[in-house]
């Protein structure tokens, strides 16, 4: 790891200037940040120590009803705050499904915003990766391909994501919260996680010293608490990113669906949502047909960016599954396994 | 009540300590911190050192910036193939069957990636890291050769180590065209990675001539012989330590560049080093299983018998030495067959020099004949266990030799019955969970040969009435310092807190290798022999002393228990270790004992431990994600000295199995040879949510040829047959047949 200057600042402007300067990074629960460093993927000149800047460790709700979560916040302490589990049960499972319980105690809720793709190029030094060194090339292309893109991928770019959280709040329309050197400003999740187009790799939209402060749930956040569920797919029962996963929300009002949300995971560099979907389920009962329809349009002009082509089917069933599970009902508790296909029944051993 | 009889003939009736499941003695230690593993060690003037890793798999360093590296605050040496100090063996040459090629700096050659190519050492770790960052080498390039299709395809000389590439018995081709049915499976096995919890970790310290070394290691007297030949320093120059393992695997029996190179650094700086692989590292230079393609042929007559049983398996090594993993091997001595033939082939690629890997030949040989014995049960329209049954080898189908004891079927007898397995459905897709999950039942025969090697140990009576036994045996986590301890309390007939145990260090007798399963059985026999022989010694004094309560017993014999001896032929006479000594104005004692096998019991019985292991797979029925929901194994492996150990070993076993079929595998970029998944969150192991409910049970089992103990070995024998029942329940879940492991959800779907 390299020589670096560790600097604490005291307050939010404090923070926003020491991370103005070059080769500064941001150190919050560091669960993703010390790893690269480690391996030197990561060597910033200065480490910015936000810990304990003050203000940033709230869960509140809005006067309109939805949420500002603040960027400190624990995973595991906003993944069982009673009240916003109960509003948003589907990001807490979403949480409970990620890393494991010491990694969920240490990381934060901005850090998961700001983790890195965990293209296992990215993580080499030595690959040619676009995101590390932008203009290098893409050591991915044609390399080992399974936990990479196949949607809204270019030759620039096939990392996915790996966020779990990220996925329902897509879906939900969060709002990232940023206090940078020219004020405030706020910018949706999905616009923030960019994807990769034909002359660079996307990533975070965070300039130099912007520093996140909160995530803001919009109103209606809390509408769909009935009918909410994340779905997460891997080989592994347990502490493995997606292999696809998928988040599922419906607001219904008698026999039909009054408003749906849906988005994908591991399939692309940002949580895959797509309003066509979407629209296509609102006003039709909740079955198969309905779910299958949407499925079909949320993977719709997909492609293998490698030997991943099985990932898109994948990627229909996990959305069809999802959606069915929404339909049935958010459980009225959190299953043992959060967001496992073997969450539900008596086997699903803690 | 401890008692202790000579080991003269037949079985041995051990003492009251052998048998308990009593809990680890060192478990104390590990978890408050207490127990020093190689890397805690800090002594004064400690430098740190890494190395490092080639970026290409092939060809020759260029350069290297070690004046960058140098320039860093804090590095104090940089060693390359220029200044690094002489070695006295050449770490090409395989100067010992247990001798790998390694790499110690000799030249500029890069033969895999992340082979060393350089050590930084420097005051603290981080220095030493950041300035082999800054070494930034260059190199001359040539084409990475990896996977069976890039390398470079020979027929190995050995197999294993010295083992014989081809076996065969009978006519197998003759065979085959007379069996009424023939089934031909084909079945491929990744590379994988020991992965150690701990990594590999060496301190250094030189004094003169003189070595010590603090190393984690399953055969340290045969280890330090091994050290002071590649610095020409004799064997008793050298002392290593090492108390504990973090885990061990096959990985830290045999030398590796990375500890030389700690040694030569110490040289090199004339102060104590320190050598920790870090994860990323332990992916090259330490070892791993060969990936494997193999075919299984199976005849059967009319009867559904087996005629033939046709094994050959190709395997990945290095492209500089050979560790071919014998997987054919593992069809030899399973099902009762009149015709068998095995054969190996090997492709040599950019990697790392495979090695020994827990149950290695049988974990991937035995995954592959598994689930041909389970096409075959198909084929015939039989249950797998009774098609097993119809099939089960009274005598060893290779040699042909009785088995010194075969409690296997009662495996399959009470394994089947705890698990449910009566009334399973023949066909495929039949049975679901109540939550319509696609549920499948297999099974597997677990089988592992019951070796021994050569150990010594000493015992010490003291005055006091307690006693100290000693060898250097190895505990890697597998509870060597209690079982062994176990056994040595039983050899002084004495309770075990009587009994001080001494092990892990170089300079106690030679405990052999902790290896091939047979540590407890070597090891423990010497100090059980080691403790009759300083029992006898005490004996003869207090029958030829007028003064002793056993004075004159020596036709009737005298027992020793709970550190007394007392006459066989009157009870009530009985004289404590502690007067025999004073009487004799001795402070102590001192007995000596061996632990081998003895040669004719080896040549005349075939020894094997032998399991059956009960697998239930649900699988989500349209997004095909696996998860083995119930593994029961019965084992029968002679003597049980602590079951507690023994069925945690077991347990690890069925849980390694476990992960071999459904999650490691070890992943090298065609291209480069880099490793693509060298980490843990990469390179999948199961975790605690990955087996919910793992059981093993205990099978009696006595048998009087292996040694005067009984004791066979658990080790290894759990993977050997869950791999297998894991693949053929996914088949009886879904009616989809493995081809290759680990099992992917894209296999399924």
């Amino acid at each position: 790891m390299n020589i670096f200057d560790y600097v604490r600042p005291a307050s939010v402007d404090e923070a926003v200037t020491a991370g103005a300067q070059p080769g500064a990074a941001f150190l919050a629960g560091g669960t993703n940040l010390m790893d690269l460093m480690k391996i030197g993927v990561a060597q910033p000149g200065t480490v910015v120590d936000i810990t304990r800047l003050p203000g940033l460790d709230g869960i509140d709700t809005l006067p309109d009803g939805g949420w500002r979560i603040g960027a400190l916040v624990r995973n595991s302490d906003l993944a069982r705050d009673p009240d916003f589990a109960a509003a948003c049960p589907a990001v807490a499972e979403a949480l409970l499904s990620g890393a494991s319980a010491q990694l969920r105690n240490a990381a934060t809720v901005g850090g998961n915003l700001m983790q890195r793709t965990r293209c296992s190029y990215f993580q080499d030094p030595i690959s040619a990766c676009n995101r590390r060194e932008p203009g290098s090339g893409c050591s991915a292309l044609g390399g080992v391909t399974e936990s990479h893109a196949v949607l809204g991928w270019t030759d620039q770019c096939i990392a996915t994501h790996p966020s779990d959280f990220c996925v329902p709040l897509v879906a939900l329309g969060a709002r990232v919260e940023i206090a940078g050197p020219d004020g405030s400003r706020e910018i949706a999740l999905e616009d923030f996680l960019a994807l990769p187009d034909d002359e660079g790799p996307g990533g975070a939209q965070l300039g130099a010293g912007e520093l996140i402060t909160a995530l803001i749930l919009p109103e209606g956040s809390s509408a769909f608490a009935a009918n909410a569920r994340y779905v997460k797919l891997r080989e592994r029962t347990s502490y493995a990113f997606a292999l696809v996963s998928a988040a599922a929300m419906l607001r219904i009002e008698g026999d039909t669906i009054a408003e749906a949300r849906i988005a994908l995971g591991g399939v692309a560099a940002r949580p895959w949502r797509v309003a066509a979907a979407e629209a296509a389920l609102a006003g039709k009962a909740a079955d198969a047909g309905a779910f299958a329809e949407a499925a079909d349009l949320l993977v719709a002009g997909a492609t293998a960016s490698g030997d991943n082509a099985h990932k898109i089917e994948l990627a229909r069933r996990i959305a069809v599954r999802a959606l069915t599970l929404a339909a049935v009902g958010t459980p009225a508790r959190m299953p043992a396994l959060p967001a496992s296909v073997f969450a539900n029944g008596a086997d699903a051993h803690a | 009540m401890p008692d202790t009889l000579n080991p003269t003939a037949g079985h041995v009736k051990l003492g009251s300590n052998s048998g308990q499941p009593m809990s680890r003695r060192d478990g104390i230690a590990k978890v408050t911190g207490a127990a020093t593993y190689a890397a805690d060690n800090r002594p004064d003037g400690l430098l740190y050192a890494v190395y490092a890793g080639a970026g290409i798999a092939r060809g020759r360093v260029t350069s290297l910036n070690v004046g960058a590296a140098k320039a860093h605050p804090g590095v104090v040496e940089v060693m390359t193939p220029e200044n690094r100090p002489p070695l006295a063996l050449d770490p090409d040459e395989k100067h010992h069957f247990f001798a790998w090629r390694i790499e110690a700096l000799q030249n500029d050659t890069v033969r895999y990636a992340g082979q060393p190519i350089a050590v930084v050492i420097a005051e603290t770790l981080e220095a030493a890291t950041e300035g082999a960052r800054l070494l930034a080498p260059t190199y001359d390039e040539e084409p990475a050769r990896i996977g069976f299709d890039g390398g470079e395809a020979y027929d190995p000389p050995t197999v294993g180590i010295g083992g014989n590439p081809t076996f065969e018995k009978g006519d197998a081709e003759a065979a085959e065209a007379r069996s009424a049915k023939v089934v031909e499976t084909k079945i491929a096995t990744p590379m994988q990675y020991h992965n150690a919890m701990e990594p590999h970790a060496i301190v250094a310290q030189w004094d003169g001539d003189k070595l010590t070394i603090d190393t984690p290691n399953q055969a340290i007297v045969m280890a330090r012989g091994g050290f002071a030949a590649y610095f020409g320093i004799p064997p008793e120059n050298v002392t290593l330590r090492s108390p504990f393992l973090g885990g061990g695997f096959g990985s830290k029996a045999i030398l590796v560049g990375p500890q030389l190179l700690c040694i030569l650094a110490a040289k090199l700086t004339g102060r104590p080093v320190k050598l920790t692989l870090r994860r990323d590292q332990m992916y090259g230079p330490v070892q791993h299983r060969g990936a494997t393609r193999q075919t299984v042929t199976l005849g059967t007559d009319g009867d559904n018998r087996l005629t033939m049983i046709k094994h050959h398996s190709v395997a990945t090594t290095s492209s500089f030495d050979e560790f071919i993993e014998g997987a054919a091997n593992a069809s030899q001595n399973t099902y009762a067959t009149p015709v068998l033939k095995s054969s190996h082939g090997a492709v040599r690629q950019d990697t790392g020099t495979p090695g020994p890997m827990r149950a290695p030949g049988e974990a991937t040989g035995s995954a592959a004949l598994e689930v041909a014995m389970d096409r075959m049960a198909e084929k015939a329209g039989m249950d797998p266990l009774e098609f097993r049954l119809l099939n089960y080898a009274e005598t060893d189908p290779a040699s042909g030799k009785e088995y010194s004891s075969k409690n296997l079927r009662e495996c399959y007898a009470e394994g089947a019955k705890r698990f449910g397995w009566a009334g399973r459905p023949l066909a495929p897709g039949m049975m679901k969970d109540e939550h319509g999950r696609l549920k499948g039942w297999g099974m597997g025969t677990a089988m592992f040969p019951a070796p021994m090697f050569q150990a010594q140990a000493r015992a010490v009576l003291k005055a006091d009435g307690t006693a100290v036994l000693e060898t250097a045996g190895a505990d890697m986590g597998q509870g060597a310092w209690t079982a062994l301890a176990q056994i040595a309390a039983d050899g002084v007939g004495l309770p075990a807190d009587k009994v001080e145990f001494l092990s892990g260090t170089s300079d106690q007798p030679d405990g052999g290798v902790a290896g091939g399963s047979g540590h407890t059985a070597t090891a423990g026999s010497a100090l059980f022999a080691a403790g009759s022989d300083a029992v006898a010694k005490l004996a003869e004094i207090a029958m030829k002393d007028p003064d002793s309560p056993v004075f004159g017993a020596d036709n009737a014999g005298v027992e020793a228990r709970e550190g007394r001896l007392v006459r066989l032929d009157d009870e009530s006479r009985s004289d404590s270790y502690a007067d025999i000594l004073a009487r004799a104005g001795l402070s102590e004692i001192e007995g000596n004992g061996t632990g081998a096998r003895n040669p004719a019991d080896a040549e005349a019985r075939a020894m094997f431990s032998h399991g059956a292991v009960f697998a239930e797979v649900l699988i989500d029925p349209d997004l095909y994600q696996i998860r083995v929901s119930r593994l029961v194994g019965a084992f029968a492996a002679g003597r049980i000295i602590n079951p507690k150990l023994a069925a945690s070993q077991l347990n690890g076993g069925m849980i390694w199995g476990v992960g071999f079929a459904l999650h490691e595998e070890g992943i090298h970029d065609p291209r480069t040879g880099r490793p693509v998944n060298g980490d843990l969150a990469g390179y999948h192991v199961p975790v605690n949510a990955d087996v919910p409910c793992v059981e093993t049970l205990l099978i009696d089992e006595e048998d009087h040829f292996v040694n005067a103990l009984g004791v066979k070995g658990v080790g290894e024998m759990g993977i050997s047959g869950t791999v297998g029942a894991i693949a053929n329940a996914v088949w009886h879940a879904t009616g989809k047949r493995v081809t290759s492991f680990p099992i992917h959800i894209s296999a399924l779907l």
